[in-house]
């Protein structure tokens, strides 16, 4: 027996796809990936239409889909992350209907409780076997993790893989298993490697970003948080992995040994796992080669899945587990508001991925941003949009000073015990606007181009047109 | 304290706006070598507007102006002066009377802006053969000189050889200018290491020149900021022997003892002032006994 079709569009017809259905994608082929575009135009050529699309993140690589919400081919986009480009087109309308963010933890939760079913889930697969055993591990398209395809394998009405590292059966190490798979397809290639993982991932060289990632690891180091069965999770920013590798000296210095790391995985995770910083890594997403083959070389290297890491509807989920997570934002506002959708004038350029999951599990929540970029201070009296609450926000580190929540005030003392420079935040958005003046208001469209949901289903903030 | 002392170029507003936070102990404001001829102008407005409107609580501001034989070390101070900069670092002084002459400018320029003398204090740069010949007539031709400073990568040039990072070569100089300085009552700075990307060469450096007896060091890149402030303060354990030193003789003193010992050491008269200055460091960076990292 095998599951392997002869075409893409055999498999799509199997599935029995219609007009105003639901397809979804991962994004772990990143800006890379071939598949999601693929597979639209030829749903496009069969004369299906008005589907939503429900993708983990959107990059710009997927800019096709914009001429497929023009055609009518897709009316629904619902995501946990959109680049940029993709963002400036939706922002100017390029949408009837709001786009619907949601959490990387939020999205698997939505699938579980029936508010956002998917009819044909069609998972790129960069290794598999004819009865849909695959994995992310292998082959010439390797990305590591297939973490947040596992929630679309289990809850679509129907799955299809796609992979262009067909293997013989059965696929040793799957990440994604055969029950879970209607059909497979092969295709050439699913994505080019340049755009799927990063060659390496390079802390900062500039200085500014050195002081605050200075700043955030001596934040952990005195937070009272750092000891054995310390957890932490931290981006791929370049200032995070420099905090990242601050923290890694000060482990090492005074033999600290966590529990594990977690999140998107780099290497300068996986050299913390090896230094002995951490027993495990927790992994729903690689960002780089040196995460790809440690998750693929060394047990001790886990993969997970989205409902694993984050989900608010799972028994229980990695991120309630976790110690201390550095997070980014193009906007903090005074009440510790967090916006990670829009730039400063408005603009979608990203989204919640795991940002509010992580900060409303983990027991300290710290943003690193610097004071201002280019013109305009980070810290604004109202942020564009709130995609994580400042409740769930302990710290904002900036190189002028670190502000803590006053929720945290028993933090702020230790902190200001250590020597570190504590300060209001509203002091920090005066010093910033002391050399940039304030920034008039924008106005705002009329339209509401996106609904920004929280990890737990709630309509958090809605994001308006941008009509200058 | 002033340990560290780092390069920002006059003409580069996004790292000039930056300049307070990166931890050095002082910025030196660079209207030299770091500006072309003609950006001169544009550049003495800039940190003239850097001073006036960023926040340099954290640290000292010094500003390089051009040397004695531009036509525009005078424009320089008179645009700067008024913002009452810490200090003015005067490149390429040779003799004493090169002080004198820049004294005398600011001076003036005190009396003119109603400021009390001295308010602006002079740090010499020595960076030829004949200024390191000179380099205790310069550090004392005016009481505005506070520290001097030596500048290696013009004066390998003038001894005619090349600069290497095992810094043979200045050896001589470095030697000379902390004996000049410790003799004038002065605080004596280093040459910056120029190897951006070489931090175990330039923590090897300034542990060098820290040995040899400089106050500090000056740095042209934030990454080695952090290096210079751990290698010029006290660590922990110095911090409490000195303690110990102190409590030593204060006991000795009390039980009318002549000579007391410390660890099996005779404690003698340069043991408690190296102690007092350890303290003293301590003390300026608010780090108390026990307390150092």
């Amino acid at each position: 027996m095998t599951k392997v079709v002869s075409s893409l569009r055999e498999a799509i017809e199997r599935a029995g796809l219609k007009d105003g259905m639901t397809v979804s994608f991962h994004h772990h082929l990143r800006n890379g990936d071939y598949v999601l575009n693929m597979v639209m135009q030829e749903i496009a050529d069969l004369g299906v239409g008005g589907l939503t699309v429900n993708a983990s993140s959107l990059f710009d690589v997927h800019l096709p889909l914009l001429d497929h919400i023009q055609s009518g081919v897709v009316s629904t986009l619902q995501t946990d992350y959109m680049a940029a480009g993709l963002g400036r087109a939706i922002s100017r309308g390029a949408m009837a209907n709001p786009v619907q963010f949601r959490t990387h933890g939020g999205r698997p939760a939505d699938m579980a409780r029936g508010v956002t079913p998917v009819d044909v889930a069609f998972i790129a697969a960069p290794a598999c076997d004819c009865m849909g055993n695959c994995s992310g591990k292998f082959g010439p398209s390797a990305c590591g993790s297939l973490g947040y395809a596992m929630a679309d394998a289990r809850y679509a009405k129907h799955v299809v893989i796609i992979t262009d590292h067909l293997v013989p059966y059965p696929l040793q190490g799957w990440s994604i298993p055969e029950t879970e798979v209607d059909s497979v397809v092969t295709v050439d290639s699913i994505g080019d490697p340049k755009g799927i993982v990063s060659g390496t991932t390079r802390i900062t060289r500039d200085p500014v970003g050195l002081v605050m990632a200075s700043y955030a690891a001596r934040v952990i180091e005195h937070s009272g948080l750092l000891k054995d069965g310390f957890s932490f999770q931290t981006g791929a920013g370049g200032a995070s992995l420099a905090a990242a590798s601050f923290l890694k000296d000060i482990m090492l210095r005074d033999k600290i040994r966590g529990s594990f790391g977690l999140g998107g995985i780099t290497g300068y995770m996986v050299d913390m796992l090896r230094a002995g910083c951490f027993e495990k890594l927790m992994d729903v997403q690689c960002f780089d080669l040196q995460a790809v083959e440690s998750l693929r070389e060394d047990p001790r290297h886990q993969e997970i899945s989205a409902m694993h890491y984050a989900s608010p509807v799972t028994k229980s989920a990695v991120v309630d587990s976790l110690d201390v997570v550095i997070l980014g934002a193009t906007e903090v506002d005074t009440d510790f508001n967090v916006n990670v959708h829009t730039d400063s004038n408005g603009y979608i350029m990203g989204g919640s991925g795991g940002h509010s999951d992580t900060a409303a599990g983990a027991k300290l929540s710290m943003i690193i941003a610097p004071l201002f970029r280019a013109r305009l201070p980070i810290v604004t009296d109202r942020v564009h949009c709130i995609s994580t609450p400042g409740k769930d926000i302990d710290v904002l580190v900036t190189q002028a000073g670190i502000a803590v929540n006053p929720k945290n005030g028993e933090l702020a003392d230790r902190l200001r015990s250590a020597g570190l420079p504590i300060v209001d935040i509203r002091a920090l958005k005066e010093k910033a606007e002391g050399l940039t003046g304030k920034p008039a208001h924008l106005p705002q469209g009329q339209r509401v181009v996106a609904d920004v949901i929280s990890r737990d289903g709630q309509l958090l903030d809605q994001i308006r047109s941008v009509e200058r | 304290m002033r340990r560290s002392m780092l390069f920002l170029p006059g003409n580069t507003p996004n790292i000039l706006i930056n300049g307070a936070y990166l931890g050095a102990d002082a910025v030196i404001l660079d209207l030299e070598d770091a500006v072309s001829p003609d950006e001169k102008d544009a550049a003495r407005i800039l940190v003239r507007n850097a001073i006036r409107t960023l926040d340099f609580s954290r640290c000292e501001v010094i500003v390089r102006i051009n040397s004695l034989d531009t036509d525009f070390w005078q424009a320089d101070l008179d645009t700067i002066v008024p913002c009452r900069p810490h200090w003015i670092m005067l490149p390429k002084t040779a003799r004493s009377e090169d002080v004198q002459r820049c004294d005398e400018y600011l001076t003036a320029l005190e009396a003119k802006l109603g400021f009390a003398p001295l308010t602006v204090r002079l740090m010499p740069l020595i960076e030829t053969a004949l200024g390191v010949e000179n380099a205790f007539a310069i550090a004392t031709a005016a009481k505005r000189v506070g520290a001097l400073f030596l500048g290696a990568e013009d004066l390998t040039a003038d001894l005619q050889c090349k600069r290497t990072k095992a810094s043979r070569e200045i050896e001589y100089a470095r030697g000379r200018m902390v004996v000049a300085a410790r003799a004038a009552g002065v605080d004596v700075y280093d040459t910056p290491f120029t190897d951006v990307n070489d931090a175990e060469g330039m923590e090897a450096d300034a542990r060098c020149a820290k040995a040899l007896g400089f106050t500090g060091k000056a740095s042209i890149s934030p990454r080695h900021v952090e290096i210079i402030n751990r290698v010029f303060s006290p660590t922990l354990a110095e911090i409490d022997y000195a303690y110990e030193v102190l409590e030593a003789i204060a006991q000795g003193k009390a039980q009318g003892k002549g000579a007391v010992s410390l660890r099996g050491k005779m404690i003698d008269a340069p043991i408690v002032a190296r102690a007092r200055q350890t303290i003293a460091a301590a003390e300026a960076l608010g780090l108390g006994k026990g307390e150092a990292k």
